[in-house]
């Protein structure tokens, strides 16, 4: 074997090697195991069953999984409403000014979710900063609490996954011509026409990807309702903990995953979908 | 007006970002132990830091974790990207899409399914499991920055270098990697940061031996905060800050030559 062939081998085949063995066998496996029975010395046994899906429309279950959902689309609402005026004002900011501007945001970006989860809690304790600066203030006579509630589980997967709305709603909104805008404009479209009619679709790809990115995270991030949420705040990331380190069962464990990445493919389904249809209809 | 709702807009999502973070790394300097009230400057909670044994141990196997783990993802990474980029073979788009579809996924279904695979393996939860699963998550990350760079210059300094003679070894160190240089390093630092911060998938491949910074933190949070975890956190933020200035400039850098 030549020399071309033996860089060429080895290159593709330790990384197709490296993908196979840790994301594509295992995921597998999580379906395969989805679909057997309970086992308690060694975890399942290999014997078919539909026990665990059906399991998941248990109301208990189904709950919590509502609850989920319900979480990461007002999390995922409110990131893009924050974040989409705010991604679009910072494309128009002066570009010598925007690089320090954006670095302000990928630094939240590759923080660590934990750490900056942590800060709030420094904030939203009941002796925390917030409290002491109404007490302070006189705006309130004891403390409130803001902490282990519903709100503070909001504040925490809004303040976590942000930075991912923005990025790729300001790759999007920095590459649009402007002229399109001006000339919008000059056809006599108002603010509303121009940004429904022009902006809105050309950011559609930033949108979707940012409602993935939010989305999906949202629903695994077991430590944000541990760490602020009350009893009751509960993701699917909590429920999938709990089956697999407190209550041993990783068939059941392993369904709700599947259900995760099931959801996984619908967002990346509709996202191509999309996108084959407004590349087709923008450029003819 | 418009220019007045921009600049209040920006600034209100700036403090929502930088307000807590400010926040903590005040209060790791304030001698104050149980309150939030300021009591006073003191560097006491980074000497205490210092003395803790157990959190120096889970700061290095952290640092170890991260700097083999993005050594490796790097290596193997920057040969993926430049794989997919110049050559055609069977399962390159499966490929691809797989390493897309692992920066989408869900962290808690890869910490899972890494779990279920070590355990039927049989090999045990510790450091070597935490390895490979933070190689594992960081390797799509290294080839998607890397691939970037690389499709991004002109595939005939390729071909000039193949006619002149030079083999595929010679073409990719001597005339790609010197070009994608940047983007390389860029890659490592950014899966450094990305497995020195990392707790859900490392919650459920960490063995009882090997503690690591991020799930002792959580450990200790969950009780409550105390004023060394400030001190760490800070420290930790520190850290990522810069990395990723460091990573943003030879980013940005790049792309104005």
């Amino acid at each position: 074997m030549n020399e071309t062939k033996l860089f060429k081998r080895t290159a593709i085949s330790v990384n197709m090697l490296w993908i196979f063995v840790f994301v594509l066998v295992p995921n597998l496996m999580v379906v395969a195991i989805s679909l057997v029975e309970r086992d308690t010395v060694s975890f399942f046994r290999w014997v078919p069953t539909l026990a665990n899906y059906r399991g998941l429309f248990d109301p208990i279950i189904t709950k919590v999984f509502i609850n989920s959902l319900e979480y990461s689309t007002v999390t995922t609402v409110l990131t893009l409403v924050i974040g989409y005026p705010f991604a679009w004002f910072l494309s128009r900011v002066s570009a010598h000014r925007r690089s320090l501007l954006l670095m302000m945001v990928i630094v939240p970006f590759w923080t660590s979710s934990l750490i900056r989860t942590y800060a709030l809690v420094i904030l939203m304790k009941a002796n925390g900063v917030i409290n002491s600066t109404l007490i302070a203030l006189g705006l309130v006579k004891g403390p409130v609490s803001i902490l282990y509630t519903d709100i503070a589980v909001y504040v925490g997967l809004v303040y976590s996954l942000l930075p991912f709305m923005i990025l790729p709603l300001y790759a999007v909104l920095e590459k649009l011509d402007y002229g399109l805008i001006e000339a919008a404009h000059d056809l006599g479209a108002s603010n509303f026409q121009t940004f429904t009619g022009v902006v809105l679709p050309l950011s559609l790809p930033g949108v979707m990807a940012g409602c993935i990115m939010v989305f999906l995270p949202s629903m695994g991030l077991f430590y944000i309702p541990d760490l602020l949420g009350g009893a009751k705040s509960m993701l699917v990331g909590n429920f999938i903990k709990n089956q697999f380190l407190t209550a041993g069962n990783w068939p059941f464990g392993s369904a709700a995953s599947v259900f995760l990445i099931v959801i996984m493919f619908i967002m990346i389904g509709v996202y191509m979908v999309v996108m084959k249809r407004l590349n087709s209809s923008v450029i003819p | 007006m418009r220019r007045f709702i921009g600049v209040s807009w920006l600034t209100a999502v700036y403090a929502f970002f930088y307000i807590p973070l400010l926040t903590l790394i005040v209060y790791s300097f304030n001698s104050a132990k149980f309150t939030t009230v300021w009591k006073g400057f003191t560097l006491d909670w980074y000497v205490r830091l210092f003395q803790n044994r157990q959190l120096l141990d889970a700061f290095f196997n952290s640092i170890t974790v991260a700097v083999v783990s993005s050594i490796i993802a790097t290596v193997i990474g920057t040969l993926g990207a430049f794989a997919v980029n110049r050559y055609r073979f069977a399962g390159r788009k499966v490929f691809f899409g797989l390493v897309h579809s692992v920066m989408m996924s869900p962290d808690i279904v890869m910490g899972i399914s890494l779990l279920m695979l070590f355990v039927l393996m049989g090999v045990e939860t510790g450091f070597l499991t935490l390895l490979l699963a933070h190689v594992t998550f960081c390797l799509p990350f290294v080839i998607v920055t890397v691939h970037a760079r690389i499709s991004g210059f002109d595939p005939a300094v390729v071909d000039a270098a193949r006619d002149l003679g030079a083999g595929e070894f010679a073409t990719f160190f001597r005339i790609i990697l010197p070009m994608i240089l940047p983007a390389v390093l860029a890659g490592w630092l950014l899966s450094f940061t990305l497995s020195l911060d990392d707790v859900i998938i490392s919650f459920f491949v960490t063995g009882p031996e090997f503690e690591i910074l991020p799930l002792k933190i959580y450990s200790m949070v969950r009780l409550g905060v105390k004023p060394e975890v400030n001190a760490l956190c800070a420290i930790l933020f520190l850290i990522t800050l810069a990395a990723v200035a460091l990573a943003h400039f030879l980013v940005t850098k790049e792309s104005r030559q």
